[in-house]
């Protein structure tokens, strides 16, 4: 019992510095996959970490009027992120402190996060942090309820809302091909780009244009403090990432029983897995345009509508069966 | 029961003494033996909340045939926890009023005669005590929403307020009619032992939810709410938000869950179905308005309809004999009933400290007030963020344990429930995202930014004891989301009274603190542990950066692009930040439409931007009957002018068909 429960702990640990440091490598596959598609060389897969290590050196200039609110929340954001992130089983579903937070709080610890940005974003009283906060605050509203169905679909599927044992289910029947899990594969994908201000939904590499939402938030950070917001946006795209691995591609992740065999099995799966996605990512928005703000609600209604047709097959299906 | 008599008969006397007297000094001890009473009130329903007991008596007063039956049950108890809770926050707050300014001798003979009303409405055990004390909360309410009474906007609120009481009331009165049955056994011990029929239960319960769901806010009965607890003083606001629409809660608890007996499973459907639409539109009123007590007043309509959903949910689980999820929704339920006490006092009575050192209440004019009010901008913080159900604080706890009744619907064997209950599940969801959007918005405009106008440049700290009963309730807030798990443990007893059944698997969790909603292998919170988590990695995070970093920090002007405006009007406004959101809900809801009017090039008028919204709520069920009823009126009008003689035909004519009637059905 207590070597299991060490093994959990180890794993929880191993888990939690893991996603700490492939997130920037992540972010450079995207950043590398749509450079070369676009015939450009690109940065280094490395310079996500020449990004932040720069950011760190740099002095932080705050703004005059800026409150202490504004120099809390990135550290907050950061550790918010982080703990949902490693909360997300990835090479292994048993993680120690997994039961703490279900995937109901999960969204909601990333719903947390999002709130503190927008307010930050809000604090200095410039036009762009306004425009920001209001339209991630807008996006999420049409973003965190498809999330929440998908998440409750998954829940009824599974029968528990731990992540740990809607992993197990699905790793335990990975063939059983249902109609309302590929709608919510469908849905989780677009409420993935959109919490990640990825395109079509935002773009994150645009300054200077009004259509920017996730920037425009973060356009008053500098130094140690933007250093934290950015880590905290590559520790998101990793969670969902690893949420869309966890859920609908599960092989290979090492099951709660599994030795250490098993973890590095897991490991090298996950890692594999995530660097495929991140190279997908980069292929998909090298394809599609960005969209106008207000096309995002049809985008997004897709999500909802389908989020709602899975919870509701899930409702029926599991309605007959009993 | 010495203890609660003694308080309540303080309260009495305090009112009367204020009342009559109107000295200064006696005015002075309103809010503190205001206060006392409510922690003597509230001390013994804690006791007999947690330690169970109660005490029950039949005073020779009231109704000659009735007598007055009064009686403190579990269920009583924990309302009455909610509520004097409240109260004491309200009284703390009111100490510290500015005599000069606010304090109107019209409210305080009320304040403390309020606060006993509702008190009695919870240990009424008759329909007459029930009613008499239901009405006397209601008027007292009334009195104080009008105290004010030069501004029009007050007297409106107030005309509305009554005309929506006497409605509720008379909806109650039928209610309990139906309950007594034909025999006018009024006492609850009496309803309780007579099994209504179909019919007549349906009826109750249609009447109860529009006497209950009007005090309560529950959409479409909810039109007086955003304009009457803005109306009244702060306190009296929250007082009104935060604890009498729980007051509304508890007669709409009291008589689906107890005296009506086993309940069917379609009395689920209407509070389900009101609940999740008065959810949803709730908040979509908030979000668009700019009035900041009138948002929180909305937000209050919205949270009504959250407990609704899950008393309907209960009400399916209990129906369909599964006590286990039954107590999941009910948990849900009566933790976000004192959840929302807590939150909704603490934000009235920030939104009351703004109000009194700006002035102002519209959104528009405020900004940066987190620099000149650093406590009150923390307290309201912690509000704003509670009530968005954001963990590690208390909404999320309820909010939480709602969605794990949601998940367990499948499980109901009526297709109509198990329709109904993904659409609940989503338009929940929204109702939390769209919270989250409308408290952003409300904090960011009021308290980020900088300051909009010369009041709110001007703003200072609040008076200690009013960041005391602000600063109490921000930390109830914040225990009650991290001892959640502690917190629905103690609902046991009241829980196994209403659905036969605590918690499953409570306390079984790895920690204390673990919130299981069926079984730990389910389903499992852990707020303690996560905001261990957070609060290490924050730390960790902090260190680190700290070691590597530069640590350098200067002050400089804001970047913004490289555009920056000295003017504080390029800020984004409180109408500005709900545009996108106007665009996408607004449009179909409220038929929102904007208008930009430009002059031609070298007109010397400026452009004007103009948002109209319609209400259609209140101009198909509000204004278009009034119209019809007006112009009924006109038309019976001629009736007052006729002659004699065709009065007499009149009369006559009625007699024939009254004694026609009774030739045929006699």
């Amino acid at each position: 019992m207590s070597a299991d429960l060490a093994k959990q702990f180890l794993a929880q640990g191993v888990q939690m510095f893991l996603v700490l440091l492939i997130a920037p490598l992540a972010v450079g596959v995207v950043r590398r996959v749509k450079a070369r598609l676009m015939r450009r060389q690109g940065a280094p897969l490395l310079q996500g970490y020449r990004d932040l290590a720069k950011l760190l050196r740099k002095e932080s200039v705050l703004a005059e009027n800026a409150s202490w609110l504004f120099r809390a929340a990135p550290c907050l954001i950061f550790a918010l992120t982080w703990v949902a992130a490693a909360l997300v089983p990835s090479f292994a579903s048993g993680l120690m402190f997994n039961w703490a937070a279900d995937v109901v709080a999960l969204v909601a610890l990333l719903g947390a996060a999002r709130a503190l940005l927008a307010l930050a974003g809000m604090d200095v009283g410039t036009g762009f942090g306004g425009i920001g906060s209001s339209r991630e605050m807008m996006i999420a509203t049409l973003a965190e309820p498809a999330m929440m169905l998908i998440v409750l679909t998954l829940a009824i599927a599974a029968g528990t809302t731990r992540l740990a044992g809607v992993a197990d289910f699905f790793i335990a029947e990975p063939l059983a091909v249902r109609v309302s899990l590929a709608l919510s594969l469908v849905a989780l994908i677009i409420v993935a780009l959109a919490e990640n201000a990825r395109i079509p939904v935002d773009n994150p590499v645009t300054h200077l244009e009004l259509t920017m939402v996730h920037e425009a938030m973060i356009l008053e950070y500098s130094g140690r403090h933007l250093a934290l917001v950015e880590a905290a946006s590559y520790l998101k795209l990793v969670l969902y990432l690893s949420l869309l691995i966890c859920l609908f591609a599960p092989f290979g992740m090492a099951p709660a029983t599994a030795g250490i065999g098993g973890w590095i099995v897991g490991l090298l799966a996950w890692t594999a897995k995530l660097l495929t996605g991140a190279a997908l990512l980069g292929v998909w928005e090298v394809s599609i345009a960005k969209m106008r703000v207000f096309r995002l609600p049809d985008f997004l209604g897709i999500a909802f509508i389908f989020g709602f047709l899975a919870i509701l097959l899930a409702f029926l299906t599991r309605g007959a069966v009993q | 029961m010495f203890v609660q008599g003694g308080a309540l008969g303080a309260l009495a006397v305090v009112a009367a003494l204020a009342a009559v007297s109107g000295r200064r000094f006696l005015l002075a001890v309103v809010y503190p033996v205001t206060a006392l009473a409510a922690i003597a009130l509230g001390v013994v329903d804690l006791a007999i909340w947690l330690g169970g007991g109660g005490f029950a008596a039949v005073l020779p007063i009231g109704l000659p045939t009735i007598g007055l039956h009064l009686r403190l049950d579990q269920l009583s108890a924990f309302f009455g926890v909610v509520i004097n809770g409240g109260v004491l926050a309200a009284s703390l707050y009111g100490m510290g009023l500015d005599r000069a300014k606010e304090l109107t001798p019209r409210v305080e003979p009320l304040f403390p005669l309020f606060a006993a009303a509702m008190n009695l409405v919870l240990i009424a055990d008759d329909a007459y005590a029930f009613l008499f004390s239901w009405e006397l909360m209601s008027l007292t309410s009334w009195a104080m929403v009008v105290a004010h009474h030069t501004n029009a906007e007050n007297r409106r609120a107030g005309h509305l307020y009554l005309v929506m009481a006497a409605i509720g009331t008379t909806a109650l009165l039928f209610a309990f009619g139906g309950l007594a049955g034909p025999a006018g056994g009024y006492a609850f011990d009496t309803i309780r032992t007579q099994a209504p029929t179909p019919l007549i239960a349906a009826l109750v319960l249609a009447t109860a939810l529009v006497g209950c769901g009007s005090k309560g806010g529950l959409i479409p009965l909810h039109a007086w709410l955003p304009l009457a607890h803005p109306a009244a003083p702060s306190h009296v606001s929250a007082l009104m938000s935060g604890v009498m629409t729980k007051v509304a809660i508890y007669g709409f608890v009291r008589i689906a869950f107890d005296l009506l007996g086993p309940p069917a499973w379609w009395w689920s459907l209407p509070p389900i179905v009101l609940g999740a639409i008065t959810a949803v539109l709730g908040l979509l009123y908030a979000v668009f308005d700019r009035d900041l007590k009138r948002v929180l007043a909305y937000s209050t309509v919205e949270n009504v309809g959250v407990i609704f959903v899950a008393l309907g949910l209960a009400l399916a689980f209990r129906a369909n004999g599964q006590p286990a999820a039954a107590a999941v929704a009910m948990a849900a339920a009566l933790l976000h009933i004192l959840n929302h006490s807590w939150f909704k006092s603490l934000l009235f009575l920030g939104a009351g400290a703004v109000l009194h050192v700006t002035g102002r209440r519209d959104l528009e004019g405020m900004g940066g007030l987190i620099h000149r009010m650093p406590r009150t901008a923390v307290f309201f913080l912690v509000g704003a963020l509670s009530i968005s159900a954001l963990p590690p604080l208390n909404g999320f706890v309820s909010e939480w344990l709602l969605f794990q009744s949601v998940i367990a619907a499948p499980a109901l064997p009526q297709s109509a429930l198990n329709f109904a209950a993904p659409a609940i599940g989503a338009m929940l969801a929204l109702a939390a995202a769209l919270a989250a959007a409308c408290f952003v918005r409300v904090y960011g405009v009021a308290f980020l930014g900088r300051p909009r106008s010369v009041e709110a440049a001007r703003a200072h700290e609040v008076p200690l004891v009013q960041q005391i009963a602000m600063g109490g309730l921000a930390l109830l807030c914040i225990l009650g989301g991290l001892l959640g798990a502690l917190l629905t443990g103690a609902l046991a007893p009241v829980l196994k009274g209403l659905v036969g059944s605590e918690l499953p698997n409570a306390g079984t969790g790895p920690t204390p603190f673990s919130l299981i909603a069926f079984d730990a292998s389910r389903s499992n919170y852990d707020a303690v542990v996560i905001a261990l988590f957070v609060a290490i990695a924050s730390v960790a995070a902090l260190l680190v950066v700290h070691r590597l970093s530069a640590r350098r920090t200067r002050r400089g002007p804001a970047w913004d692009c490289g555009f920056p405006d000295p003017s504080p009007a390029i800020q984004y406004s409180a109408s500005s930040f709900s545009q996108p959101l106007r665009r996408v809900y607004g449009a179909v809801v409220f038929s929102a439409r904007e208008t930009v009017v430009m002059p031609p090039p070298g007109d010397l008028q400026p452009a004007r931007f103009s948002v109209a919204l319609i209400d259609y709520i209140w101009t198909t069920l509000y204004i278009a009957p009034w119209r019809a009823l007006l112009r009924l009126s006109e038309r019976l009008n001629a009736l007052q002018f006729l002659t004699i003689r065709r009065y007499l035909v009149l009369m006559f004519a009625a007699l024939v068909i009254l004694l026609s009637i009774a030739a045929v059905t006699i």
